[in-house]
């Protein structure tokens, strides 16, 4: 099975996002519908950024003791009457949820969301053994009838337009009235949930991801505003968790001061709707639940981040602040990137675990504006991890020739400030010169990547150097 | 080597450690023993009315309805009232809850059956173990007494809650639990709720009763 990737081809993903009208419509709603409601929210919560703190601290803690906190969650979950499987692969992780879902017959799954879930490319594996699986989360559900991956790591179909919806409701929902009106976001919910309500009722194996593992009782806990992923792990038989290993939380107050910022950071909602806790199987004396529970611990290159630089990405809670404010993220949306980690947190994870020969121009593709760093809910320095990777690729000379020589010029006089000074303050100089007509180029030998798409601005004549010395020197005064 | 043995191997290469040194897990046990509480909002350190007060904004802002009764007696009209005026029939799916068998739906006009939900009934009423007044969000616990199904399945979900269940913030709802349960033991199955079923997905606009409820609604029983 090969992994489904165009991060190499990044540019070229680029370049038709960038022409792609309905993306860069549908764009905007990530623009208007995100940063705002996350800083109201932030803004009524004094505590807010000591909840940060306190939430990265507890990440820190739990990656510093994960062997210890893993051995406590795995004995509680046993004790409970669940069982854990551990995958060190993606190709594992598929076997053991496959060999579950063989062995009780299972012809359909209802899945709730889930990033490993894409990670391992789980759907593809489920259908290429006979077994249904429906994605229930309604953006989910979406982009699965469109054979596409989500763009967005909590909100999978951020790229459509409701009148995209709408022609696949009708392609796929033949069973409907043909003439049924569906003109309104709400008519194509009513009828995802219609035709999803038939599913959970008749699916006989329900897979989720989870948000947090807890070690102190052997929990799993999911964060939905549907209610989709609670009624995955409710109504069959079977509920399988599929999980990576740096979801571990020691305590449930641990797990009480991640939540607190998890939907603000996310939809900037103090809470989301469903927050559930699912710790073993249905008790004896229970009417609902599932009569088997199964957690799939998947490794896949994580552990061995650990002890290194990107330790600090394994934090990530993936509430998606770092895409909601990444100005890249907005131009390009999130399947320019090339598999299922989008915006800064992909860009820093991707190269990790599919390696930087193939994600490389991810981190490349950053303006280094600090917006995704200053609204992560675990402080994660994610400039700082994308620099790391830069230094790694050109240390492996990864990059072509014109960009290695550029960097390499560059380099020269940035470690020769007095010829540094001489040749930008010249180059200051003549673009000015050459632009004082129009106050700006339309193209610009070697930089097309950039006038392509907008106009430089034609200097004004000193450089950022020069004013800065004379600013200071008027201080002084 | 098993996938679990070269996990955990390479979790210990990585970090430097044996897995077996005493200080570590001294300092393991520790915090799963004490589990220190970290940053608790102020907004939640109420007592009294003001509580109550703040459980009630906080759920209507998440839109939920809440509607307060003198007593446990008074729910079933209340609850009565409530379908009447959203037109529903007169019907409700419950579970076993004693604190539920004990109120006087007898002289209502609702027709009440037990059990957990099929996914046909319109309208179901829980026991919530607690409400967590800083979000204004309801803790539902499993069981035979409030099956999971009845919080998820039906079109109109509505939930008895008592003022002295009502607490500021969710460390004082665990250690609620905790006294119940005991000490690192849950349910199968714990629901926060906070509002009605919701999805944004489309076009990032907000739209109510994705699969979950499309209503909440509260019956607080005060004293």
């Amino acid at each position: 099975m090969t992994l489904h990737v165009t991060s190499p081809q990044f540019k070229d993903n680029a370049h038709r996002a960038l022409q792609d009208e309905q993306l860069q419509k549908a764009m905007g709603n990530v623009r208007q519908g995100f940063i705002d409601k996350r800083a109201v929210v932030a803004a009524k919560l004094p505590e807010f950024e000591a909840l940060r703190d306190s939430a990265r601290d507890i990440k820190n803690h739990a990656l510093a003791h994960l062997d210890l906190y893993l051995e406590q969650y795995e004995s509680k979950v046993t004790a409970a009457g669940g069982h854990v499987h551990w995958a060190r692969t993606a190709e594992e992780a598929r076997g053991a949820i496959l060999d579950i879902c063989r062995r009780v017959g299972a012809r359909t799954v209802t899945k709730g969301k889930s990033m490993i879930s894409e990670e391992i490319e789980l759907n593809t594996a489920l259908e290429a053994a006979g077994i249904r699986p429906v994605e229930t989360d309604l953006g989910e559900y979406i982009i699965q009838l469109r054979g596409e991956i989500p763009s967005h790591i909590i909100a999978p179909a951020v790229h459509l337009n409701a009148t995209q919806v709408e022609s696949d409701f009708r392609r796929v929902h033949t069973h409907l009235d043909p003439a049924r009106d569906l003109s309104q976001p709400v008519q194509l919910l009513t009828e995802a949930r219609g035709v999803l309500r038939d599913r959970f009722l008749a699916a006989d194996v329900g897979i989720t991801g989870a948000n947090f593992l807890i070690a102190e009782t052997g929990t799993s806990v999911i964060v939905t505003n549907e209610g989709n992923g609670d009624l995955t792990q409710t109504m069959p038989k079977v509920h399988i968790v599929i999980a990576s290993l740096e979801k571990i939380v020691p305590t449930l107050e641990d797990v009480s001061q991640i939540l607190r910022v998890l939907a603000r950071s996310a939809t900037g909602q103090e809470m989301s709707v469903y927050t559930t806790f699912s710790t073993g199987p249905r008790r004896p004396q229970d009417v609902d639940g599932p009569e088997e529970y199964h957690v799939v611990i998947l490794d896949n290159g994580r552990s061995s981040m650990l002890g290194t630089a990107f330790q600090d990405m394994l934090r990530c809670i993936r509430c998606g602040a770092c895409m909601n404010h990444c100005p890249v993220y907005h131009a390009v949306g999130g399947h320019a990137y090339g598999w299922v980690y989008p915006g800064p947190m992909g860009a820093v994870l991707s190269p990790s675990l599919i390696g930087v020969d193939k994600a490389g121009h991810l981190p490349n593709a950053s303006t280094f504006c600090g917006r995704c760093e200053s609204v992560c809910p675990v402080r994660i320095p994610l400039p700082k991890l994308m620099r790391h990777w830069r230094d790694r690729e050109f240390e492996r000379h990864l990059q072509p020739a014109t960009l290695r020589t550029g960097i390499g010029s560059w380099g020269f006089f940035a470690r020769r400030p007095r010829l540094y000074r001489l040749a930008t303050s010249v180059a200051m100089r003549g673009l000015a010169l050459l632009g004082r007509n129009k106050g700006r180029f339309t193209s610009l030998p070697l930089a097309g990547g950039w006038t392509d798409y907008r106009d430089f601005p034609a200097p004004q004549g000193a450089t950022f150097q020069d004013q800065w010395k004379s600013r200071k020197a008027e201080g002084r005064r | 080597m098993t996938a679990r043995d070269e996990i955990f191997a390479t979790i210990r290469r990585s970090l430097g450690v044996k897995g077996t040194e005493a200080p570590r897990r001294h300092i393991v046990q520790e915090r799963l023993e004490s589990a220190p509480k970290g940053a608790i909002p102020q907004r939640g350190q109420l007592i009294g009315e003001a509580l109550i007060d703040l459980f009630k904004t906080q759920a209507e802002a998440a839109m939920a309805s809440v509607v307060e009764v003198d007593s446990a007696m008074d729910a079933p009209a209340a609850i009565a009232d409530y379908l009447r005026a959203s037109n529903l029939p007169a019907r409700i799916k419950m579970g076993d809850d004693l604190r539920l068998a004990a109120m006087p739906w007898g002289d209502t006009a609702l027709e009440v059956s037990k059990g957990r939900s099929d996914g046909q009934d319109l309208a179901a009423v829980n026991h919530a173990f607690a409400g967590v007044a800083e979000t204004g969000t309801l803790t539902m616990t499993s069981g035979p007494e409030n099956p999971s199904t009845l919080n998820l399945l039906p079109d109109y979900a509505i939930v008895v809650l008592q003022s002295k269940d009502v607490v500021g913030d969710y460390e004082t709802m665990w250690a609620r639990l905790r006294e119940a349960y005991g000490k690192g033991q849950m349910p199968r199955t714990v629901n926060w709720i906070t509002g009605p079923s919701r999805s944004a997905d489309i076009e990032q606009t907000l739209l109510l009763g994705a699969h979950g409820p499309r209503s909440l609604h509260i019956v607080l029983v005060k004293g």
